[in-house]
């Protein structure tokens, strides 16, 4: 393998916990609820799912602890936003800031275990095309699934009734509840499913990733999956794109910072963050506001019954 | 089975000011079950977190040191806050200010230099701090970027340039190779107030906030501004409050005071820059900022009981063998009860269960 | 008591004492009505009488808190839309229940229950259309439709249930007269074909074109039951007031004398995604007259009011002269300080904060002026001010210095009108002033404007209220897609001729406008 395909790996590796984090950011949003507590969310799927891979010595078991994890965290949040109409904004940072405490408790009888890595899956035939069969079929499950998901995810939106209620839902939730769709129901399971998907999200982090546990490991990641999805205007596609492209942004800096270049490493560690910023500015001076936001989004919902 | 909100049409005073109470009593209980969960006793650890650090002067020194930062950043996030604008990167402006004005005690470290240059100090502080906040400000009114995402971001950039400089340029080169600068001149240090004491100046400057806080907000067309343009911004708009300018004004306040008690805070307390300067105090301060209900006496008394949970937190590390984390999922934990508290100061909630509505 | 109705067998839909309550407010107090099949039948009630409260329990939205629905004689709970739907009931809400950012295709498809794909959304869309007479492109997204069009849907939406009850919530406050024609076509139509109607309006005339029977709320009670076409105007109009509402004064003659406002060629892009531009508006507006602007919703009325008042800035200064003063490019606060005064359509967010109290609600348009001095804020001036606003325009409130969300529409509307009138503004624009206000306060704001004009201050209504229009204004023009006619007498316009303007069909016969 040369350094260069070497790379590429790590590019599809390091883009994959951004996708699956920001499609389920995605979903949640596009039924109007905004949730910032994905960072939260998605350490307490690390630390959980670390936990768990560790205790009972099973990757799958760990995924499965940290989807729940996940999920369970935005439960929580559900609970508030949706059942009390708490402030949005407030109640996500709240869920971040308890989900880094929280975590760093789970995690803490972790740090310095190891994990196996997790074996690749190659998909025979395809993975013997030169260069692009190992970059593309020879990777773990994970990556695959994320991919997947991304056309489920655009298929769903589009093409099937559940997916039109959803957005309808995120749209304008007064008509909604006017037509008697759940409204409340239906932001129920999309932001258990954010939850859960940031959960994964976190567990692909710790299992294969990184492989071990450490506080503070999500390093931001939750906030720039939430970046992805307003850099991706709400579209699945887009985001699978956006999120390669801050993948691949995250992993060069890294290499540039070993190759020591004379450039401060602190400088190329803060290339995500910029670059986010910076994705942000070139979003809306093309297209002016925000494009494609739900209607309804981070607005509390009260029906009048 | 669903919940169902009802508008309260008249809010008592008493619920108000109640709720935040109700908020932290649920959290400890929360907290206490966590505790259970992890095989320790709750009651030990009230004892540890709460009642150690009220009965012992020394912590309640320390207390008055780690409310200072608390209550001077929250103060500033609580005039965003009221304009609805999510100013959520206290933590970077806080970081910054100390940069600035650390800058120049590191510049006249040695010299001769006289009494202007904590003054000075700390004008650069706030201006550090404010021309931080600003850019977040700048980036929402002028492009139309969202603030939230961008002021969290550059809480990060902040950290970093902060961790470049004390690794590189402004390292101590008589400091054995850690990564912190010189100890800071006397002439750069904000005294304490009492000779042998532990509590320096930046608690006047919090006390001075909040009572230039509190007349701003409740007395001036400026602090109605604010609470317009959170209420109702068309109507803000149509009373001809700039909203660009309110944005702008508001992160330069909350960036300014952010940065005042970052300055004051590695002057005052640390006497040199490290690579962290705060555990968190920018994240914490949204929880005292919403713990307070966005008043600036009740930020001053949410910044004193939030200060006690870090407290508490530090000696239950080393008592009871609690992480530190333990204080901050607390921390999350008591927003989230605040926020909900609040709904239930504004709505009547019942739960129904299917069916059982008619 | 009951009209002449001859059928057999139970009425479709029978309410027996439905009574709903808000806290203190009791929104229907054992209402009694009931609907034959086939039948068109009127709800008649001026705003606030509790018509829209009604029809949403009827159709499941929100619940009474007492009483019966029988459904061809059988006692039904209708605890959602989606069950409504499935008794066979539909609804055309006045504010429609629709996503700006979906397709035609997609709104409609939305709220149908049973097996569909969006191809056969469109084949039943067609078809529908072509029986109706209800044109519809399935693809388009339904922000860049007009009001009519938009309503369309909404009506296709429930024909496409094949319902047996159509509830339509105040149908014309938003066509055209030509567009409320061809609906009340559609609706004789539908009921040949065997479909009841529930027609909600505070517009008589309308209720007598179409209904035999009207059943008539006032203050959340049935009053009456009758045969609009056998009861004379007047009649109806004191049942549904309760007392009889005076004819507006206008006693002195209309005397313009000095320009006042002037608007030359304006142009504005549109404020948001879904906005209307302003296309070369032209208006003079003099002292001692009321000019009225009419229009269809969303044909650029926000966007001139907005320009006018300087919420938003034109690109020339001389764009807007107000008092000789061309003030395109100033705020609104400057406006103000050369004395003119402004009211938006939206009483709660926009002309006034809804959680804050009237005093402080003083605030919005008197900051610059009165009320504060150095930036501090004169509380005690404020609640003077508060105080004399609500004894001079009879303004009710439930405590001395309420929130303003706690007052009903007409008593806040009286509010905000009044806290622009009491400055004696040398120019008044307002936008709908009257909208959703219940009868006594409408006429009370009417007079008010008139009294202002006739007192020398030039006067600017907006409004899609025509008969409102031709009681107030002394000259008229109407705004189609942000284009605005040129300025007529009042005297000189016909409601035809208004109906064509608002079309937009006597501009392409007319050609371009002169000013």
């Amino acid at each position: 393998m040369t350094t260069f395909e070497a790379i590429l790996l790590t590019i599809v590796t390091a883009s994959t916990p951004l996708l699956i984090a920001a499609l389920g950011e995605l979903v949640t949003e596009r039924s109007g609820v905004l949730n910032l507590g994905v960072e939260g969310m998605m350490a307490m799927g690390a630390a959980c799912s670390f936990a768990a891979a560790v205790t009972f010595d099973s990757t799958l078991i760990g995924v499965m602890a940290g989807m729940m994890a996940g999920a369970l965290m935005a439960a929580l949040f559900a609970l508030v936003v949706l059942g009390f109409a708490a402030n949005q904004v407030g109640s996500g940072l709240a869920l971040t800031i308890f989900g880094l405490g929280l975590s760093g408790l789970i995690g803490a009888p972790f740090v310095g275990a190891r994990r196996d890595p997790v074996p690749p899956v190659d998909i025979p035939g395809l993975s013997d095309i030169p260069f692009i069969g190992r970059l593309f079929f020879e990777q773990d499950l994970f990556v695959y699934s994320s991919v997947a998901l991304t056309i489920l995810i655009a298929l769903y939106l589009t093409r099937t009734r559940s997916g039109l209620t959803l957005r309808s839902i995120g749209e304008n939730h007064t008509s909604a509840n006017a037509l008697g769709l759940p409204v409340l129901r239906v932001r129920f399971v999309a932001i258990l499913f954010g939850g859960a998907c940031a959960g994964l999200a976190g567990a692909y982090l710790a299992l294969v990733y990184t492989r071990f546990w450490s506080p503070g490991m999500t390093a931001g990641r939750g906030w720039i999956a939430l970046a992805l999805v307003v850099f991706a205007a709400w579209r699945p596609g887009w985001l699978l794109i956006g999120a390669y492209i801050f993948g691949a942004a995250t992993v060069l800096q890294l290499h540039a910072q070993a190759a020591q270049f004379g450039v401060p490493s602190q400088v190329l560690s803060a290339v995500p963050y910029l670059a986010t910023i910076l994705a942000l500015l070139l979003l809306s001076l093309r297209h002016g506001r925000a494009v494609g936001a739900p209607g309804s989004l981070g607005a509390p919902f009260v029906p009048d019954r | 089975m669903r919940f169902e909100l009802t508008p309260r049409t008249t809010v008592s005073p008493v619920a108000r000011a109640l709720a935040p109470v109700a908020a932290f009593i649920v959290s400890f209980l929360i907290a206490g079950f966590v505790i259970w969960l992890m095989g320790r006793s709750p009651i030990a650890a009230f004892d540890v977190y709460v009642l150690q650090p009220l009965s012992d002067p020394w912590s309640l020194q320390e207390l008055l040191v780690k409310a200072t930062p608390l209550a001077l950043i929250a103060i500033g996030l609580s005039y965003c806050f009221r304009a609805s604008l999510w100013n959520i990167g206290a933590e970077g402006q806080y970081v910054m200010g100390a940069i600035l004005g650390s800058w120049l005690a590191l510049k006249t470290h040695g010299t001769e230099a006289g009494f202007w240059v904590l003054p000075l100090m700390l004008v650069l502080g706030i201006v550090g701090g404010a021309l931080y906040g600003l850019v977040p400000a700048f980036l929402k009114t002028r492009f139309g970027v969202n603030e939230i995402l961008t002021s969290l971001m550059l809480v990060y950039v902040a950290q970093l340039t902060l961790d470049y400089l004390v690794r590189g340029p402004w390292r101590d080169p008589k400091g054995f190779n850690f990564p912190q600068s010189v100890t800071f001149d006397p002439s750069a240090t904000l005294p304490p107030i009492l000779e042998s004491g532990r509590v320096h100046y930046g608690v006047f400057f919090a006390v001075i906030a909040v009572l230039v806080t509190a007349v701003i907000l409740g007395r001036t067309l400026f602090g109605y501004r604010l609470k317009l343009t959170g209420d109702a911004p068309r109507a803000a708009r149509f009373a001809g409050f700039n909203s660009r300018a309110t944005t702008m004004a508001v992160f330069a306040i909350s960036g300014g005071l952010a940065g005042l008690a970052g300055i004051s805070e590695v002057s005052g307390q640390i006497g040199q820059l490290q690579p962290s300067i705060s555990p968190g105090y920018g994240f914490t301060a949204i929880t005292v900022a919403f713990l307070g209900r966005l008043n600036p006496l009740g930020i001053l008394v949410a910044a004193l009981v939030v200060a006690l949970t870090f407290i508490g937190g530090e000696s239950a590390q080393i008592l009871l063998r609690l992480p530190l984390d333990l204080t901050q999922a607390f921390q999350g934990i008591l927003l989230l009860c605040v926020l909900a508290a609040d709904a239930l100061v504004s709505y009547r909630i019942r739960l129904v269960t299917r069916g059982g509505g008619k | 008591m009951k009209a002449d109705v001859s059928s057999s067998g139970p009425p479709l839909v029978e309410l027996k004492g439905i009574s709903k309550r808000y806290g203190d407010l009791l929104a229907n107090d054992g209402i009694d009505l009931s609907i034959e099949p086939g039948e068109i039948h009127a709800l008649l009630g001026e705003n606030g009488a509790g018509k829209s409260t009604l029809v949403k329990i009827l159709y499941g939205v929100i619940e009474p808190s007492a009483g019966e629905i029988r459904w061809e004689g059988r006692p039904v709970a209708i605890g959602s839309p989606v069950e409504a739907r499935a008794l066979g009931l539909g609804m055309v809400f006045q504010h429609f229940s629709l996503f700006d950012e979906l397709t035609v295709a997609e709104n409609i498809a939305v709220a149908l229950s049973g097996e569909w794909n969006l191809a056969t959304v469109r084949g039943k869309l067609g078809e529908i259309s072509r029986t109706y007479g209800l044109a519809l492109d399935a693809d388009r997204a339904v922000w860049t439709l007009s009001a009519g069009e938009r309503q369309r849907i909404e009506i296709v939406r429930c024909l496409l249930q094949n319902p047996r009850l159509l509830i339509l919530d105040e149908p014309t406050s938003v066509l055209t007269p030509q567009e409320a024609e061809h609906l009340f076509a559609t609706l004789d139509k539908l009921s040949a074909d065997g479909c009841s109607i529930l027609y909600i309006s505070h517009k008589l005339e309308e209720v007598r074109r179409l209904c035999r029977r009207a059943t008539i709320l006032r203050a959340g009670r049935v009053v009456g039951t009758i045969d609009p076409r056998a009861s004379t105007a007047r009649e109806i109009a004191a049942l549904m007031v309760g007392s009889e509402v005076g004819e507006i004064r206008t006693d002195a003659p209309h005397v313009p004398h000095g320009e006042i406002l002037r608007v030359d060629h304006l142009d504005m892009p549109p404020a948001g995604l879904h906005g209307q531009a302003l296309k070369d508006v032209n208006l003079v507006v003099r002292a001692g007259e009321v000019v009225g602007i009419a229009g269809v919703a969303g044909n650029g009325q926000s966007e001139l009011f907005a320009a006018l008042s300087g919420e938003r800035l034109a690109e020339r200064a001389d764009a807007i002269t107000i008092a000789g003063r061309a003030c395109g490019t100033t705020g609104i606060d400057a406006r103000r300080r050369l004395a003119a005064a402004f009211v938006p359509e939206e009483r709660l967010g926009h002309a006034a904060a809804p959680t804050h109290r009237l005093s402080e609600n003083t605030l919005i348009s008197h900051a610059a002026t009165e009320v504060s001095r150095s930036g501090f804020i004169l509380l005690s001036a404020a609640k003077r001010l508060a105080r004399t606003i609500i004894k001079s325009f009879d303004v009710r409130t439930p405590e001395g210095d309420p929130q303003a969300r706690k007052l009903s529409g007409g008593n806040l509307q009286k509010f905000v009108i009044g806290r622009e009138i009491i400055r004696k503004p040398k120019l008044l624009v307002v936008d709908q002033p009257t909208w959703g206000v219940d009868a006594g306060a409408a006429r009370l704001i009417r007079q008010a404007l008139v009294d202002l004009a006739r007192d020398g201050s030039a006067v600017v209504v907006v409004s899609q209220d025509l008969d409102e229009l031709f009681e107030v204004a002394d000259q008229m023009a109407v705004i189609h897609q942000g284009s605005l006619s040129p300025l007529k007498p009042i005297g000189e316009w016909t409601k035809e001729a208004v109906g064509l303007e608002m079309l937009g069909v006597a501009q392409a016969q007319g050609g371009a406008h002169a000013v």
